[in-house]
């Protein structure tokens, strides 16, 4: 394979490099007869990004060997290595104006070389190892929910909740609006976290085409990278999802660029062995002008109370206290793999599910296996 | 019990925001009094604060373009709320283009304070953000340990250096000691130690002032009679007077300090809507 990418472009490739960084430790390289295509997938299985660059893209672009019946080499790389030839992204645009990479199959060596100003070359030579072809099941079609709006207006909205913020819930409220809340979870102390929502309205987004009363939860961290690379790229994300438990798609579109971000989704807990806390709400109230006032009978049954003095909040006598459930066992936050095709007897305890996945086992072979199988298996002894 | 605030002013709600950056760096958890015309920011001395104690006192007026409250009872109009700053300060913290801010006391599922943060944006309705801060209300019985601290009958108040010096050298002494010395004496003379088994660092300040405190009969020893050159010191943890130096974004218009020998150190700190004061107790 060898391909050179000149300009503003380098830039580009450069971010698409940030953005897979933030899912996992390894990149994926894979090129194809409608271009080169870099994935990586984070160590659970339940994140999966591909950045495809088409032909066009390049200033050359050859996919394969020059025997026309040599299969096209596909390999990984340790995304630390090549992260760090793109580490800096100022000192990319100001500096390279041409980058060239080519795959030595027989020096065993991705050579990636930056061709930078006053007749400066840089040569890296990273080892690669061959690999199957990485590649997640998802189907956007199937989804019954779609949004589309500029990269900007969901990087503003993503910007109120902490840098820390695990997961986030995207929701389908009333009036159309769409709101983005912090998942907090079960374990957490419902009346000592901090819940941060935030409704966009319907006109904010180029599409809305939602299942009214939806929502999915998802990991932050993941989508941030994407966003960062959206916004940059001043590109309009859309987001397909479906029902909980299945995966959400992000995807970004341009004439030489198509990204695919997948990330597993928190699946519901059973309907009614949960009562209600500040996080679990069945209807998603749009806020108005008037918030529930009705402090003083709570403030006259705490008056009342003969509780200890102390700094608790003791419960309240209009809403019943959030209880753990006696079938919560697994205080892990783990991620476990899900094969496709499994009986939804899926363990009760609120976990993500992971994707997708499986490799394919032929190599060489295009599309998805046949059989969903999991190479590495979660061990269950460790809940 | 009612409370609802809204800030429209951008310049108040900036000022607002750094008052809750500060106190969010001061204490983990803090009380907070709200009466008709001021907030308070408290923070008693207990054991599990490490002996400090802080009173940051504002006028409502200042800040808030509407303030309404309704206390626990007609003679009791004030609200006492136990609460996360850090939480308040994080929901301000995005609000800095917002159109208004509207805080509102509510109790959905617990008591909380509810941020709402009205933002712009491109279509014809705004944005709105809300922050859910959980509450917790402090019953009546329990105010009085929330009371105002009085001023100790210091040995000697001094004028403190300018806030971003004593910052860079409590913040290197901090890399090399736990504890440092304060030591001021009626001259305007500060000096700030500390001393390890393999170094010893002092530095000096002079001509800082004394401020002129009114006396009371016999309570604060008058200037006559006391050695002006004798210096006053406490050892106190090195990690809260970097807190409160770290704490401090814009420079107050008085700050000084009240020493009481080997038993307290009082801080002041005041601008021109806010007033701090911070109590950090000498080492055993």
């Amino acid at each position: 394979m060898k391909c050179v990418i000149t300009g503003s472009n380098v830039k580009v490739l450069g971010r698409a490099v940030h953005s897979l960084s933030r899912i996992g430790d390894e990149l994926y390289l894979e090129p194809t007869e409608s271009g080169l295509s870099l994935r990586a997938v984070n160590s659970s299985r339940s994140a999966f990004a591909a950045f495809l660059f088409a032909p066009l893209f390049f200033q050359l672009y050859e996919a394969g060997g020059r025997q026309p019946d040599r299969e096209l080499l596909r390999c990984k790389v340790l995304m630390k290595s090549f992260l760090g030839i793109f580490r800096s992204l100022p000192s990319l645009e100001k500096t390279v104006g041409k980058c060239l990479i080519l795959l030595k199959p027989r020096a065993s060596r991705l050579v990636v070389q930056l061709h930078c100003k006053y007749g400066v070359t840089k040569t890296h030579n990273l080892a690669f190892q061959e690999c199957e072809r990485l590649q997640a099941v998802f189907d956007t079609q199937s989804c019954a929910s779609s949004l589309c709006a500029p990269a900007r207006v969901l990087a503003e909205a993503v910007v109120h909740f902490p840098q820390t913020l695990a997961e986030v819930t995207l929701g389908a409220g009333p009036g159309g609006k769409i709101s983005l809340r912090n998942y907090v979870e079960d374990e957490a102390e419902p009346t000592k976290t901090m819940v941060t929502e935030l409704w966009l309205a319907k006109e904010e987004f180029q599409t809305v085409a939602v299942a009214p009363g939806s929502r999915i939860t998802f990991c932050l961290k993941e989508f941030r990278g994407l966003l960062t690379f959206a916004e940059a790229s001043n590109l309009p994300l859309t987001i397909h999802y479906d029902v909980p438990g299945r995966p959400v798609v992000f995807t970004l579109d341009d004439a030489v660029l198509e990204v695919h971000l997948v990330l597993a989704t928190l699946s519901d807990p059973e309907s009614g062995s949960q009562p209600p806390t500040a996080n679990g709400v069945s209807h998603l109230p749009a806020p108005s002008d008037d918030f529930a006032d009705d402090l003083e009978s709570y403030m006259i049954a705490m008056e009342t109370s003969a509780y200890e003095a102390g700094s608790g909040v003791p419960p309240s006598p209009t809403f019943p206290l959030h209880t753990p459930r006696p079938a919560e066992s697994d205080p892990e936050e783990e991620e476990e793999e899900e094969e496709e095709g499994a009986v939804p007897g899926t363990p009760p305890h609120k976990k993500f599910r992971s994707l997708f996945f499986g490799s394919v086992l032929m190599p060489g072979g295009p599309g998805p296996a046949p059989t969903q199988e999991v190479l590495a298996e979660d061990s269950d002894g460790e809940y | 019990m009612r409370f609802r605030a809204k800030i429209v002013d951008l310049a108040c709600l900036n000022h607002f925001s750094r008052v809750t950056n500060t106190i969010a760096k001061l204490a983990k958890t803090c009380t907070l009094r709200l009466t008709v015309s001021k907030l308070y920011f408290i923070l008693s001395d207990k054991v599990a604060n490490g002996g400090v104690s802080m009173w940051c006192e504002l006028s409502q007026g200042n800040f808030f373009d509407e303030f309404q409250i309704e206390g626990v009872a007609a003679e009791h109009n004030e609200i006492y709320l136990e609460l996360v700053p850090e939480n308040l300060s994080r929901a301000l913290k995005t609000a800095q283009s917002a159109k208004a801010v509207k805080i509102k006391l509510t109790n959905k599922h617990c008591p909380c304070l509810r941020v709402a943060v009205e933002l712009p944006s491109l279509s014809s309705s705004s944005r709105i953000v809300t922050h859910d801060i959980p509450v917790g209300v402090i019953p009546r019985r329990l105010w009085n340990d929330f009371r105002e601290p009085s001023v100790p009958d210091f040995d000697v108040s001094v004028y403190l250096p300018l806030l971003k010096t004593m910052k860079s050298v409590v913040e290197r002494m901090k890399n090399l000691s736990n504890s440092i010395v304060i030591e001021a004496n009626l001259s305007g003379e500060m000096n700030l130690k500390i001393e390890t088994d393999l170094v010893s660092v002092t530095t000096h300040f002079k001509d800082l002032g004394n401020p002129p405190w009114a006396s009371e009969d016999g309570c604060q020893s008058s200037a006559q009679g006391r050695d002006l050159e004798r210096m006053a010191e406490a050892r106190i943890d090195i990690k809260k007077l970097q807190q409160l130096l770290a704490g401090q974004q814009v420079n107050p218009t008085k700050a000084l300090c009240n020493i009481v020998s080997k038993r307290i150190v009082h801080f002041i700190l005041l601008h021109e809507d806010v007033s701090l004061q911070y109590f950090i107790p000498a080492l055993a």
